[in-house]
């Protein structure tokens, strides 16, 4: 009894760029799984253990900080977090050296975000160690993308044909640019929508459709995606006022009719309540917010037990 | 390739372990079957169809997918992994004797990643195990307690179970291996 080679090519999850619609299936198929282990009276499987597995993150996270733990926990790993605040980096070290001296105490994968882009990338070129991209500078974050995908594929049925519009942030956001890889490389039509000084120049080369008027963008939507407003990074003078960006972004409950009657709003937190999205839709019956972050540890299990690599696929009978 | 069992003859047997379970058991009350993915799953369901032609009663059946217990997951740094699937099991397992059912047995590994999982799951009372084939060469201490056939094999040789529902027929077959035995 022999099944078909269920395998991603690499040894690291760096972007979405890398992945083929196949393996982006397999990645979603194997989630389905993972999530019912969710839902059981004792929430944990061996398949991980034995396997170390280190957290390294150079910015602030709590929720793909704390989804990434449930994760390897569910899945037996050992875990270790290794947060800026504590370690050697603000003593100098460089990201190379820390790499190489975390190779030293051979962890089997390394989960990695970090303020600049492509700095995965180099991780992955130094370490032996499968390397998990969980968010570089304003590059990707990949299972952000994949759980994004996973909600829309679990409340739709499919992602092939629907149209989703993402609004916000699209020149820093690495959500954005995950998703638009994924969605359009699944045959989804996506529409990216902000102020024109947060569009980068040649955002169509992504695939995706591009206007400044949010109605447009919603119009017709099946999922309709809100990214955060990055207050950190608001220094520019992109917008004139946030209260303004709500007025003329902000998702309102009369902006959420013009979607389908069955649209989804999404949301990849943390939210700012009365800037990108008001309350009412934050917490109203179109919401499927939370459900992100429950399907988060589903998405992070599979791509975790898919990177940490087997045997071959001979069942024994 | 010779046809160990046809049609008639799997019928026959499942049909016939089916009286079993319920002569073993007194009946079906506090009864549950569990398939073990792939092909544990529609037989576990054509037995709960004769179990309910026999005494008329539904009994729960479940499907349970071993992948991420298995003993041989992570014997290499980098490799395919084997396909997990979801494990459905829609009924409270404590103090319920569970019939596990599984198409071919042979080393008595799965059985043992079933037993893991399935213990995850609650304390059943009783564990009991039906195979369509035994086909013998057993690494751990691990016995059916019904059987379709039992099927004398070498290790070069390969147990084929096909079935309707997944393949199309149903059928058995004896074939060899080629290259190394798995």
């Amino acid at each position: 009894m022999s099944e078909k080679a269920a395998r991603l090519r690499g040894k690291d999850l760096l972007g979405i760029a890398d992945l083929t619609p196949s393996e982006i299936t397999l990645i979603l198929d194997t989630a389905e799984a993972m999530k019912e282990v969710s839902a059981r009276p004792i929430k944990k499987v061996p398949a991980l253990r034995g396997k170390t597995v280190i957290n390294l993150f150079y910015e602030p996270s709590t929720r793909t900080r704390t989804s990434f733990e449930v994760a390897e926990k569910r899945l037996s790993a050992d875990t270790l977090n290794i947060a800026i605040a504590t370690s050697s980096v603000v003593k100098g070290e460089t990201l190379i050296d820390t790499a190489l001296n975390l190779e030293a105490m051979n962890p089997d994968i390394i989960v990695m975000r970090h303020a600049s882009s492509g700095a995965c990338h180099l991780l992955a070129r130094t370490c032996k160690a499968g390397i998990v991209n969980a968010g570089d500078g304003m590059h990707e974050h990949p299972t952000q993308g994949l759980l994004d995908a996973f909600t829309i594929r679990e409340r739709k049925g499919r992602l092939q044909g629907l149209k989703v519009a993402i609004i916000g942030d699209m020149l820093h956001s690495r959500v954005f640019r995950s998703n638009a890889y994924l969605l359009t490389r699944m045959g989804a039509e996506v529409w990216a929508c902000g102020p024109p000084t947060l569009m980068p120049a040649g955002i169509e080369q992504l695939g995706v459709r591009a206007t400044t008027r949010v109605e447009e963008a919603v119009e017709g939507a099946d999922a309709v995606m809100m990214l955060r407003i990055q207050l950190e990074r608001m220094q520019g003078g992109f917008f004139p006022s946030l209260r303004e960006y709500f007025q003329v972004f902000g998702m309102t409950p009369e902006r959420v009719r013009l979607a389908k009657p069955d649209a989804i709003v999404m949301h990849p937190g943390p939210m700012n309540r009365g800037v990108e999205i008001a309350s009412e839709v934050a917490d109203g019956p179109a919401s499927v917010i939370l459900d992100q972050v429950a399907n988060g540890v589903a998405v992070r299990m599979a791509v975790l037990y898919l990177l940490a690599g087997g045997g071959d696929d001979e069942t024994a009978a | 390739m010779p046809i160990l069992m046809d049609r008639e003859r799997i019928g026959r047997s499942l049909t016939r372990i089916a009286h079993e379970i319920v002569e073993r058991n007194r009946g079906v009350g506090d009864l549950a079957l569990v398939g073990v993915r792939t092909r544990g799953v529609p037989i576990a369901r054509r037995l709960a169809a004769s179990l309910r032609d026999i005494t008329g009663l539904d009994v729960p059946t479940g499907a349970l997918d071993i992948t991420l217990y298995r003993d041989d997951l992570m014997k290499t740094a980098i490799g395919p992994q084997p396909i997990v699937r979801r494990t459905e099991i829609p009924f409270s397992i404590d103090g319920r004797h569970i019939v596990l059912v599984d198409d071919v047995l042979y080393t008595g590994r799965t059985i043992r990643a079933a037993l893991d999982a399935l213990i995850d799951f609650g304390r059943p009372s009783t564990i009991q195990l039906v195979v369509l084939v035994d086909r013998g060469h057993r690494e751990l201490p691990i016995k059916a307690d019904y059987v379709g056939k039992n099927v004398p094999t070498s290790r070069r040789e390969t147990i084929h179970v096909r079935l309707a529902e997944i393949d199309g027929a149903d059928e058995v077959t004896l074939d060899q291996t080629e290259g190394e035995p798995a």
